[in-house]
């Protein structure tokens, strides 16, 4: 069933609404308030789209075992329809990144009231996946990614999740203001997914996820099919067993070596060349051996850009 | 008058990003002033080259005290400007939500570290900053409550108003903030527009700018600064918010005294003309913030008023 969760008025002839899709189990039986709840949350970044391929594959699979399914699940495929219409990451006009809006305030400006309506609706949710895609410059391995502070509720449903890393990231104020964040302080868990890029769909990665969700949902006793066999992923909770590939000139990233490849300290990951004058301007190694879990998908680079992040390789251990 | 460059990064097809600083005087680092930080902060950089200009001349003169040096950084984002865009030009981040930096981090907190590294150590910071919305503010001089900054020293500019803020969480990656956190008495100085050049708005900024440094003992200036400062904590700000969206008619303008019921803006059916809702002031005051441009949306505080003194 189609909802619209929040509304509002734009000046010229549109409302901007806020939609969602609730499946709930074919047959409801008379204790459907103890029925449990996932809420599959995407698009709060307009050009981060490997959510999208989630959320329909999600419904399709779900639709093929619909006697399968024992709680309600929500999909929420567009937090900022405006941005992903206009390929804009943050919020068209107002330019705010949404992410740093929540958990908002009915009675404040309409980013904000529309931030306290989608708070409102996906509060008391068993479990929220905010799936997002990195940005248009980094392609990611799927991850999640969890503030310390929420650890301990969120890495054990993090590990059902069927990503290859968790990682565990320290608190910082300016994070206070993110969806996540909002969510999980008022109880209601979210897991961050981070995968693929921006503007493109990365399909496995979607599938792997979607198997992720179902495993979860089994786990909840909200599904009852048959699952797959999740991996079991890399987890760091350790701010020093990442390493930073940064840009130390600008010009075009010509990269060496696959993402997800395994490296050796000092392997060549890849080449700042100058496309004007022909010539390399930095061989790019690895300072410590590992996982190149992340790597820069769009070529060009100012000094400082982030080209990589490589995982320490005592941590790259699949449980 | 020494004119060097602060911060630099080689560009790739554009000219090098170069941030550029005007000193003058010799010893201690006294103050510093910053102009823009985002793409659309024309005005803020304005205010830095009439100060410039002003701190050439007094340098002539021999009015800039002894042992006093100051710095003038009129722009620390020319790329932005230069494209018209509010953020950084290739990852739309804020240089202003990036303090105090990291030297081996992304563009943006390079940036914000090597200026940062060269202006941490003045006594006194000043930024010319804009607020998120456009619109046109009276010009008053601002300042992070619980920080390092003192009433006292903010009345040194002789400007009618001062804001006291709240600190809030995204504040902490601001130059204001960080400032405080180097031990610099520091302020943001809003004068009445962000987006064009104000040339009355910018002599007022440089006037107080001035009355600043002569009472702070840095030049030899007569200041004659406003007698009756008025303090303002940011929470005793009156919104008045639009329930409509469509085309916006503001009825007054920043600085004016309305009485309360005096209408002050109107929302327009953007297709039929009619008027679909008024806006009236909700007491007697002054209006303190404006937004001005030609379409709003709904739930938005157009209007942020004071009460009369």
């Amino acid at each position: 069933m189609i909802e619209t969760v929040t509304s509002v008025d734009l000046p010229i002839d549109e409302k901007l609404m806020i939609k969602k899709n609730r499946i709930c189990p074919q047959v409801m039986s008379e204790d459907d308030a103890s029925l449990k709840r996932i809420s599959i949350v995407t698009g709060i970044h307009g050009d981060e789209l490997e959510g999208q391929y989630v959320c329909y594959e999600l419904q399709r699979r779900i639709m093929e075992e619909y006697d399968n399914l024992q709680g309600i699940v929500d999909i929420y495929p567009a937090m900022n329809p405006l941005g992903i219409d206009s390929i804009t990451r943050g919020i068209p006009a107002f330019d705010l990144d949404m992410n740093r809006l929540f958990p908002g305030n009915k009675d404040g400006n309409m980013t904000e009231y529309i931030a306290a309506g989608i708070m409102e609706d996906m509060a008391g949710s068993d479990l929220v996946f905010d799936i997002h895609a990195s940005n248009i410059y980094l392609t990611e391995i799927p991850q999640i990614r969890i503030n310390e502070l929420h650890a301990e509720t969120l890495v054990p449903l993090a590990k059902l999740s069927n990503v290859d890393f968790i990682w565990v990231h320290g608190a910082s104020t300016v994070l206070e203001a993110t969806f996540a964040h909002s969510l999980n302080s008022i109880g209601t868990p979210v897991l961050v997914v981070e995968m693929g890029v921006g503007m493109r769909l990365t399909r496995e990665y979607g599938e792997q996820l979607i198997d992720g969700i179902f495993n979860t949902m089994k786990e909840l006793g909200m599904w009852k099919g048959e699952v797959p066999e999740v991996r079991s992923p890399m987890i760091s909770e350790n701010p020093e067993d990442v390493s930073y590939l940064n840009a130390s000139a600008s010009g075009l990233f010509v990269p060496e070596v696959k993402h997800g490849a395994f490296v050796s300290k000092g392997d060549l990951v890849g080449r700042i060349v100058d496309p004007l004058e022909g010539k390399v301007l930095d061989e790019v190694r690895a300072p410590q051996g590992g996982m190149l879990f992340t790597i820069r998908d769009y070529p060009i680079v100012d000094e400082g850009s982030l080209m990589g992040r490589i995982l320490n390789e005592e941590v790259c251990i699949y449980e | 008058m020494n004119k060097r460059i602060i911060y630099e990064i080689k560009g790739m097809y554009r000219d090098d990003f170069r941030v550029t600083g005007y000193e003058f005087g010799q010893g201690e680092e006294s103050v510093c002033m910053i102009g823009n930080s985002r793409g659309n902060e024309v005005q803020q950089i304005y205010c830095c080259s009439q100060l410039v200009k002003k701190m050439k001349q007094l340098e002539e003169e021999g009015r800039i005290k002894d042992g006093v040096k100051i710095l003038i950084i009129p722009s620390i984002n020319p790329y932005s400007v230069n494209i018209q865009k509010r953020f950084w030009s290739t990852d739309n981040t804020d240089i202003n939500r990036m303090f105090p930096g990291y030297d081996l981090g992304e563009t943006t907190q390079r940036i914000a570290d090597g200026v940062f590294k060269e202006i941490k150590d003045y006594k006194y910071g000043i930024q010319f900053t804009s607020f998120y919305m456009p619109g046109d503010f009276v010009p008053h001089i601002r300042y992070m409550k619980e920080g390092f900054t003192q009433r006292e020293d903010a009345e040194k500019f002789g400007l009618k108003y001062i804001v006291e803020r709240t600190v809030r969480p995204y504040d902490t990656a601001t130059l204001n903030y960080n400032w405080q956190v180097w031990n610099t008495t520091a302020f943001s100085l809003y004068t009445n527009t962000t987006s064009r050049i104000s040339s009355t708005g910018a002599g007022q900024a440089v006037l107080a700018v001035m009355n600043f440094m002569a009472n702070s003992g840095m030049i030899k200036y007569s200041a004659i600064g406003e007698k009756n400062i008025r303090l303002i904590d940011d929470k005793d700000f009156i919104s008045v918010r639009t329930a409509k969206s469509g085309f916006y008619e503001p009825l007054v303008k920043a600085g004016d005294m309305v009485e309360a019921g005096r209408p002050l803006a109107n929302i327009i059916n953007p297709y039929e003309g009619n008027i679909i809702e008024t806006l009236y002031s909700p007491i007697n005051g002054i209006i303190f913030f404006i937004h001005i441009e030609p379409i709003t949306y709904a739930n938005t505080a157009v209007i942020k008023l004071i009460e009369h003194a």
